[in-house]
């Protein structure tokens, strides 16, 4: 029996597991991932990791520009905790070899970042996710302990009389399907970009854990907050980092013109000023995009309309120094170069502000299981996360979750009990009936893509940077039937071996569970509030709104939404004011 | 007009039912934006689920994409349609690894390899407080950071020709990995009983296919070669470790 098993290996449950093996040497710890540890999606964050080091910063100003960035929307006891131990957390990796960019006399270099007041931002050039997750896996092969499930996919979660005893896994080598029995169970799993159809998310991105959880019975938080990242690259979605407006980048109109300046983002200045323009908060950004494609202010390409990121006035050698793998990805996969030419670039999903329901510590409303990094919602993110927070979060928060769950291990040490066994098998059967045709027949059935392709369209035109009540209410029964339709849909491949076609359509089945609550969430909550923009409902409203929306699966499989209450400390609600 | 279409022959291997790999040829639509990758998805959403293959970050980084194209080791999301002209491409797993089913490769013997040669700052005494980072200079950075670049896409196993012969060869990125712990000025240790054997740096016939395929640039040839020298010395200067 393991004592706490962590689904994910990304870089929030390689530090929870690190946080086991040092601290509680004595406890079993097992990481299940369906990817290789260093595949997983932390290893794309290009930009960096805020954590106050420099001498004119302070706990408060990472404190205030987080809750004001999240529009009042953050519980601020988590955001203490988190501006906190971010700085540790951030000169722990450096201690195991992470490779931060450096200043002349050696100490770690900071830079600014969007919504940010100060120069904060840790980086490794522009693959600071890279480097930390690479530093993270690498110092985990130190701990030879921590067990290892490479490649295998979690389908369920065992929970029992309100407590979760372990997890149901499918080994994609094998086709074998385990129940695996454990303590405490660490949902680390990351985000769920993949239910809509234009986004900077890998693959994997398909918001596993979450639906675990909810399924499980565990309530997700604030579902509706979906960032929009302004710079993606047109048809690929790949993201051109934020540190490339940090280090002097413009967004620039068809008309050659800063366009951020008719939106109260301040006034152009030609190098960049922290909290203005270029470097205001990503919700109101790409906010301003939409209105320039009403105003026709936008350039049109065979996938969609664009504005232009201009890197040409930095120069080659300042490109190369500070945001290299910019330059890489232009070139390789846009053809073109940065220090010459513009970059068409639009808005493109990023980010779930929303996740499974947590307290500080990563805890769920489940006994012995826990959430942390993107899965998860403390929240410190609120209604809009800056740039560069997450890193940090999944460090601090992984750590906690840790922790806590190598608590709860060492206090609970009954043993199995039978619904590992029978939860296990009827999950085998489940899945074996899936895989070899018997529960719908090769023949019958949709494709999953094209399931998965109207879901993603469904989201994106319901659920999107502007939002009306009609389309949301739509997009509600839409979602109903595609979930109908997804238990039913064809799966060709009968292999036990290595069947990825089976796992796409788990994946597609938990993102129809997510993409449910986050249309339910964002049906719910009648006002606008940072990267919720309702068009029927234009301004915050604190009074009925300043809350989390909690959304639960009824028994019937659909969601139900309720209010829950946010933590404030220091920071009234106050207005967001950028640029001036 | 019917639109350009391009024809992918794809390895197949199902070891439940095939005895041994097999082309089987899929048409694609050739887009001039279309990665190799974006073929293999097209045919597994609209034409065949059956095929399998390991993707994710689509953007080069997560190293999971490598695959034989046309007999060259390269990223698959990478690698554009366009570049093979009328076609058609020959789409097979990564040479000299052994093959799970179509395009997915074992690469658990390079997992081992790779927590053999102790890819963590060695450091003697106890850390200190987590209140300062250790003091390294741009200029220190500079001397192992294109060593810490390897994304473990294993391209340069399978161009190696010492691995595809010998599997218990180091190879390429492992030493490389190694290396740049070595010179990374925190670190204390010169990993010399891992890399000074014959299956290690000595193994290398410096034949330089593994700097040639790298697609972020590592160098892991001129690592090896690198090392030998150190260990050459080392072997003159017993205390020259450093
Ligand atoms: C392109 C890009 C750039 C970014 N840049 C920055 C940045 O500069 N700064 C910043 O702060 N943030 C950035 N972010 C956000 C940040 O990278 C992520 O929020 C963060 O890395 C998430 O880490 P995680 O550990 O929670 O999840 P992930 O790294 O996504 O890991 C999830 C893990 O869960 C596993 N898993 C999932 N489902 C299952 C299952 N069913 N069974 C078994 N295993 C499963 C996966 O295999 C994986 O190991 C960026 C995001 C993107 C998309
Ligand atoms: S050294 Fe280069 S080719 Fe080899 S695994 Fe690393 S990135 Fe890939
Ligand atoms: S898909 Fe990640 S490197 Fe190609």
């Amino acid at each position: 029996m393991i004592d706490v098993l962590i689904v994910g290996g990304g870089g929030a449950g390689l530090r929870a597991a690190i946080a086991v093996a040092e601290t509680a040497p004595e406890l079993t710890v097992a990481v299940v991932s369906k990817v290789y540890p260093m595949r997983s999606h932390t290893v794309s964050a290009e930009g960096g990791a805020a954590g106050v080091i420099g001498i004119d910063d302070s706990l408060d100003e990472h404190c205030y520009d987080t809750v004001s960035g999240g529009d009042w929307l953050c519980d601020q006891d988590a955001v203490e905790a988190f501006v906190r131990e971010a700085p540790r957390e951030l000169i722990q990796l450096e201690h195991w070899g992470c490779p931060w960019s450096r200043e002349p006399d050696g100490r770690v270099a900071v830079r600014p970042f969007g919504g940010m007041k100060r120069l904060r931002t840790w980086y490794a050039a522009d693959k600071t996710g890279f480097h930390l997750l690479h530093t993270l896996f690498q110092t985990t092969l130190r701990h030879p302990w921590i067990r290892r499930y490479d490649e295998w996919y979690v389908t369920s979660l065992v929970v029992d009389d309100g407590r979760v005893h372990g997890v149901v896994a499918l080994d994609l080598r094998t086709g074998r399907v385990e129940a695996i029995p454990a303590r405490a169970v660490v949902l680390a799993t990351g985000g769920c970009g993949r239910v809509f159809p234009f986004t900077t998310n890998a693959a994997i991105k398909t918001g596993d854990g979450m639906a675990l959880a909810y399924r499980a019975g565990a309530p997700l938080k604030d579902m509706e907050f979906v960032q929009y990242h302004p710079t993606g690259l047109p048809f690929t979605g790949i993201l051109i980092t934020e540190a490339a407006r940090a280090e002097g980048g413009w967004l620039l109109n068809r008309d050659g013109y800063r366009y951020l300046q008719d939106y109260d983002l301040g006034t152009p200045t030609p190098t960049p000023k922290l909290r203005s323009m270029e470097l205001g908060p990503r919700d109101r950004l790409s906010q301003a995009f939409v209105h320039e494609q009403d105003k026709g202010r936008t350039i049109d390409t065979p996938y969609g309309p664009v504005v232009h990121l201009d890197l040409r006035h930095l120069g080659a050698a300042k490109i190369d120094a500070r945001i290299p793998f910019v330059r890489e990805l232009c070139r390789s996969y846009q053809n073109l170069d940065p220090a010459t030419d513009l970059i068409p670039v639009r808005p493109v999903v990023h980010y779930m502000m929303g996740g499974v329901h947590t307290d500080l510590d990563g805890a769920t409303t489940i006994a012995g299981l826990y959430a942390a990094g993107e899965t998860a919602c403390v929240s410190i993110n609120g209604a809009n996360r800056l740039g560069s927070n997450s890193l940090p979060e999944i460090l601090v928060f992984g750590r906690r979750a840790g922790l806590a769950a190598a608590a709860f291990a060492r206090s609970h040490r009954e043993g199995e009990p039978p619904a590992v066994r029978s939860q296990g098998d009827d999950e085998r059967r489940r899945l074996e009936r899936a895989r070899d045709g018997s529960s719908v027949g090769s023949s019958g059935g949709e494709r999953i893509a094209d399931l998965r392709e109207r879901m993603q369209h469904t989201l994106e035109g319901a659920a999107g940077i502007y939002r009306t009540g009609d389309a949301l209410a739509k997009a509600v029964d839409t979602l109903a039937d595609l979930c109908e339709r997804a238990g039913e849909a064809r799966v060709e491949d009968t292999s036990a071996t290595f069947n990825t076609e089976l796992i796409t359509l788990l994946e597609l089945r938990a993102m129809l569970d997510v993409a449910r609550t986050i249309v339910a969430c964002a049906l719910g909550r009648e006002e606008s509030r940072g990267a919720h923009q309702r068009v029927d409902f234009p301004a915050r409203d604190d009074d009925a709104y300043l809350a989390h929306s909690l959304v639960h699966r009824a028994p019937d499989g659909t969601p139900s939404v309720g209010l829950m209450p946010v933590t404030i400390t220091c920071w009234p609600p106050g207005e967001r004011v950028y640029g001036r | 007009m019917a639109a350009e279409t391009i024809r992918l022959d794809v390895a197949r291997y199902r070891p439940e039912e095939d005895a041994e790999p097999v082309l089987q040829s899929y048409e694609v639509p050739l887009r001039p934006d279309w990665a190799v990758l974006d073929g293999l998805a097209h045919i597994k959403d609209h034409l065949d689920g059956t095929l399998s293959f390991r993707w994710s970050c689509r953007m080069g980084i997560c190293g999971s994409c490598g695959m034989d194209v046309d007999g060259e080791p390269r990223l698959t999301c990478g690698t554009f349609l366009a570049e093979y002209g009328a076609g058609p491409v020959r789409i097979e797993p990564l040479k000299g690894f052994p093959v799970i089913r179509d395009l997915v490769v074992d690469i658990d013997g390079f997992l081992a390899k790779l927590s053999s040669v102790r890819p963590w700052l060695v450091r003697e005494g106890e850390e200190p407080p987590l209140t300062a980072e250790y003091a390294q200079t741009p200029a220190q950075l500079d001397a192992y950071k294109q060593y810490s670049m390897c994304i473990n896409c294993m391209l340069c196993y399978s161009a190696c020709p010492v691995y595809v012969l010998d599997p218990d060869f180091l190879g390429p990125a492992a030493i490389a990995l190694a290396q740049r712990y070595n010179l990374d000025s925190r670190d204390m240790d010169d990993r010399f009983d891992v890399l000074n054997l014959e299956e290690a740096v000595w193994g290398c016939t410096f034949v330089g296919d593994c700097t040639r395929v790298c697609p972020k640039h590592v160098d892991p040839a001129e690592a090896i070669q690198r090392y030998k020298v150190t260990a050459a010395l080392r072997s003159v200067l017993p205390w020259s470790g450093r």
